[in-house]
């Protein structure tokens, strides 16, 4: 089952220059919430900061509070244990090129010491099934490599892997902006379906796909967020002056 | 000019300019295999006729008696080569990753500077350098030795390819794993150096090749035997040495069987290498390089 999420003043430093402004966020559990914002407003740096991955890069630093489900992210985990719970799908589909479509989506579960062959069968067809994919890959789990695959297969085969790890919460940046139309709509109608089971967090710059998908939206700007509402809202009432004028069209 | 005819024409251009480039590089490819493929028609013409059963089982028979074989040597050289490999393989590894993965940093680029000088060190000085710290301390010469010998040339060749086949592994893999929440020296052996393998491997196999026909480093190190040794911890025969000492000999039995050491060394190399190359293939996927 998914878990809600509460942010509190997130700021977040590539070095010296600071991408994040006192981020506060609540995200309520098995919904989808959408961050919106145009390009280097901060989206991707925010979502990673849900899963502590800012802080792989060199000099990344990261103040504030997340508490996701009863973590305290920053506090009382290790980032190892907290990215276990929650998963991420990336922009660009990210296969382990040198593993089958069953190894890519049992990865997570072998290569954190998990070895029932029997119960990662089951958890590697369930996973499958729930990104949509099973049909087409099933006759091929073992003979052919992740990389194989199509962009929008692989895009679906990574949110398998995501999945298999029994993650509570499911990060998304951007995962369909390298999709062709079809495999996009087949990525959202997924999304709409895994919402029952997770709390997801997706970022697009694609407004349609937050309105089609996510009950929330978040205006991202310049490293702040300068409004969240009911993505209905969002679209079509903002409060904001800013968040009208994206929303519109006007810039971004 | 219409405008279809133009066009017609630019692509009959491209179509000459395309054979000719697709011709110049063929062309290339020949240049590069013609000295391989010289030398090797040489070696079986000078060496093939001296190649016999005994010449494979039997070991050196004393001056002036004829017949007599180099299998000494082969077994020495598969002995030296196998120790080499197994000190400088996982060393050649273990730097390359240490630099691609943590050593963006001032020590990092120490160890990046050594590795290239040490490149171009003559072999005949790394021989030395193994006398030094192993024959001298242990007051005889041994496989071991001539090992070590090896293994020193081997490490910094492997570490370099290495790293930069794990640079070659785009950082979103690393970041896949570590979504997975998978620890991040587990990320590094099971994603990064998995995916890196072949070439990783080649580089192994370029060092290991390279190091498979050395001479100098073993003069006084493994030294050579011309009886049968299988302690690794004794004087121990190498075929290049053998080939050696066989060639500047003035018998011309012992010229004919320098040319026939010289043609199973390299077969032994050949094949060494291949059946590296198959077993990494074979355990690919589909669909991988
Ligand atoms: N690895 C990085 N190093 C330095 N600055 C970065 C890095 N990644 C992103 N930034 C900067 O942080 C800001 C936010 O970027 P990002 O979060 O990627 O925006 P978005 O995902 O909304 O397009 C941008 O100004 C960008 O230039
Ligand atoms: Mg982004």
């Amino acid at each position: 089952m998914g878990v809600e999420i509460k942010v509190e003043k997130i700021n977040a430093w590539y070095g010296k220059t600071q991408a994040l402004f006192d981020i506060d966020l609540d995200v309520l559990a098995n919904h989808a919430t959408a961050l919106i914002g145009p390009s280097g407003c901060g989206k991707s740096t925010f979502i990673r900061c849900l899963n502590r991955m800012h802080e792989t890069l060199p000099g990344a630093r990261v103040t504030g509070r997340v508490q996701i489900g009863d973590l305290d992210i920053y506090k009382g985990t290790s980032a190892t244990q907290l990215r276990r719970r929650v998963g991420m799908v990336f922009q660009k589909p990210n296969p382990f090129p040198s593993m089958s479509i069953y190894d890519n989506v049992a990865a997570g579960l072998k290569l954190n010491g998990f070895s029932n062959r029997k119960q990662t069968d089951e958890i590697v067809e369930t996973a499958l099934k729930s990104s949509a994919l099973w049909d087409e890959v099933k006759d091929s789990l073992h003979k052919q490599s992740g990389a194989s695959l199509s962009g929008g297969q692989q895009q679906r085969l990574c949110i398998a892997r995501a999945l298999a790890v029994q993650p509570e919460v499911l990060l998304m940046d951007e995962p369909c902006s390298a999709l062709d139309p079809i495999s996009t709509g087949k990525v959202e109608e997924l999304i709409f379906q895994l919402k029952s089971k997770y709390t997801i967090v997706i970022v697009t710059h694609n407004m349609q796909q937050a309105g089609r998908v996510a009950e929330f939206t978040g205006f991202f700007l310049l490293g702040r967020m300068i409004e969240f509402d009911k993505t209905e809202r969002i679209f079509t009432n903002p409060s904001d002056k800013r968040t009208e004028d994206y929303v519109t069209g006007r810039f971004g | 000019m219409p405008n279809s005819v133009r066009v017609l024409q630019i692509s009959l251009r491209r179509r000459v300019m395309d054979r000719f480039m697709t011709a110049l590089a063929a062309l290339t490819v020949l240049l590069v295999l013609l000295p391989l493929g010289a030398i090797f028609a040489y070696l079986l013409y000078r060496g093939f006729g001296s190649i016999s059963w005994a010449f494979l089982t039997q070991i050196p028979k004393p001056v002036g008696e004829a017949g007599g074989g180099m299998a000494n040597g082969i077994v020495g050289t598969v002995l030296i080569l196998g120790i080499a490999s197994v000190m400088g393989v996982p060393l050649g590894i273990g730097a390359g990753i240490y630099l691609s993965e943590y050593g963006q940093n001032r020590f990092g680029d120490l160890v990046r500077f050594v590795a290239d000088v040490m490149n171009g060190v003559p072999s005949i000085v790394i021989g030395i350098v193994a006398y030094g710290l192993v024959v001298l301390r242990q007051k005889h010469f041994s496989a071991i030795a001539g090992g070590v010998a090896l293994a020193i040339m081997m490490v910094p060749t492997i570490t370099r390819t290495t790293e930069q086949m794990l640079l070659l592994v785009p950082h979103a893999l690393r970041e896949a794993a570590y979504g997975l929440g998978v620890p991040r020296w587990r990320t590094t052996l099971s994603i990064t150096l998995r995916t890196a393998t072949s070439g990783v491997v080649t580089g192994i196999m370029l060092a290991f090749a390279r190091v498979a026909g050395e001479t100098a480093p073993l003069l006084f190190t493994a030294f050579g035997n011309q009886f049968w040794n299988l302690h690794a911890n004794q004087p121990t025969a190498a075929l290049s040495l053998q080939i050696f000492n066989y060639a500047i000999s003035p018998f011309d039995e012992w010229h004919r069987q320098a040319w026939a050491g010289a043609l199973v060394l390299i077969v032994l190399i050949v094949a060494a290498v291949s059946a590296v190359r198959i077993a990494v293939s074979r355990g690919t996927l589909a669909g991988v390089r």
